[in-house]
């Protein structure tokens, strides 16, 4: 049988493999979507705490599921809004690399 | 689900999620995310969330993914050219992650609940959309009024931003 040690194991590791993804690549698009496996990380433990916490009448912790919908929500609506501003940056520097955006650096 | 089928879309989740940082073509990358996702999906439903599951593909690898690909070929980017490495951040950025990794093994290792087997349920057919949507138009009504605000002003926000100029 599977434990919630297993499923806190594999979200985790996900989330430290976008961690990182954040810190190592150098690609605007590539950290997004790094930031998007650490979202989704955070919704799988929700999911699988809301699972293993089933109430009296034998059914699942919905409030955590509910919570991973409006996660989800943002999440998109973040993407969105997102990818328009890399774009944005696009048009006026061109270059999606990290290192060439450096106006705010010291 | 049985722990052999656990494992195997686990791995797949996490394989497919580390050849998102490993690709240097970007559309790879975009393409390994899918994948990645649809495992996670998987190990949704294994937990009973079906809602949530179904939720994750339409839209992660579905709506989500396709804005990704549609930016990766509007900006036209290519495999990066190889730059020159900065090591000192590269093994650094490494070695934050890995503690990071080493930090969460050993409190998940510690914790107590972490040994629970998976509890059963009423019935093994639950009406899992029924039970999540009462909640939220019941409960949780007032914050999902505020996100539908939050998706407006994102959809108005993303034309501001995509217009060419601003008057």
């Amino acid at each position: 049988m599977t434990t919630l040690g297993d499923y806190l194991f594999v979200s985790g590791t996900l989330f430290a493999i976008g961690f990182a993804g954040v810190l190592l690549r150098r690609n605007v698009i590539i950290i997004f979507m790094a930031l998007e496996l650490m979202l989704n990380a955070a919704n799988l433990s929700l999911v699988a705490f809301s699972r293993f916490r089933v109430s009296a009448s034998g059914l699942p912790n919905y409030h955590a599921q509910v919570l991973v919908f409006f996660i989800i929500t943002v999440a998109a609506a973040e993407v969105a809004v997102g990818l328009a501003i890399i774009v944005a940056v696009y048009r006026a520097r061109r270059t999606t690399h990290v290192e060439d955006l450096n106006a705010l650096k010291f | 689900m049985p722990a052999p089928l656990f494992w195997f879309f686990a791995i797949v989740m996490l394989v497919f999620g580390a050849l998102v940082i490993i690709n240097r073509n970007p559309v790879a990358s975009a393409l390994s995310l899918v994948v990645c996702f649809l495992g996670l999906s998987a190990l949704f439903l294994s937990l009973d969330a079906f809602f949530i599951g179904i939720i994750q593909v339409l839209v992660y690898a579905g709506a989500v993914m396709v804005l990704f690909l549609f930016i990766i070929m509007l900006l036209d980017l290519r495999a990066e050219e190889r730059r020159k490495l900065n090591w000192v951040a590269l093994i650094g950025g490494a070695l934050v992650a890995l503690a990071l990794l080493a930090e969460i093994w050993s409190v998940i290792g510690r914790t107590k609940i972490a040994h629970q087997v998976l509890p059963a349920l009423s019935s093994p057919r639950i009406d899992d959309v029924r039970n999540v949507g009462l909640l939220l138009f019941d409960q949780y009504n007032l914050p999902f009024q505020v996100i539908a605000v939050l998706v407006v002003v994102a959809t108005i926000g993303v034309i501001v931003l995509s217009k060419r100029e601003l008057r």
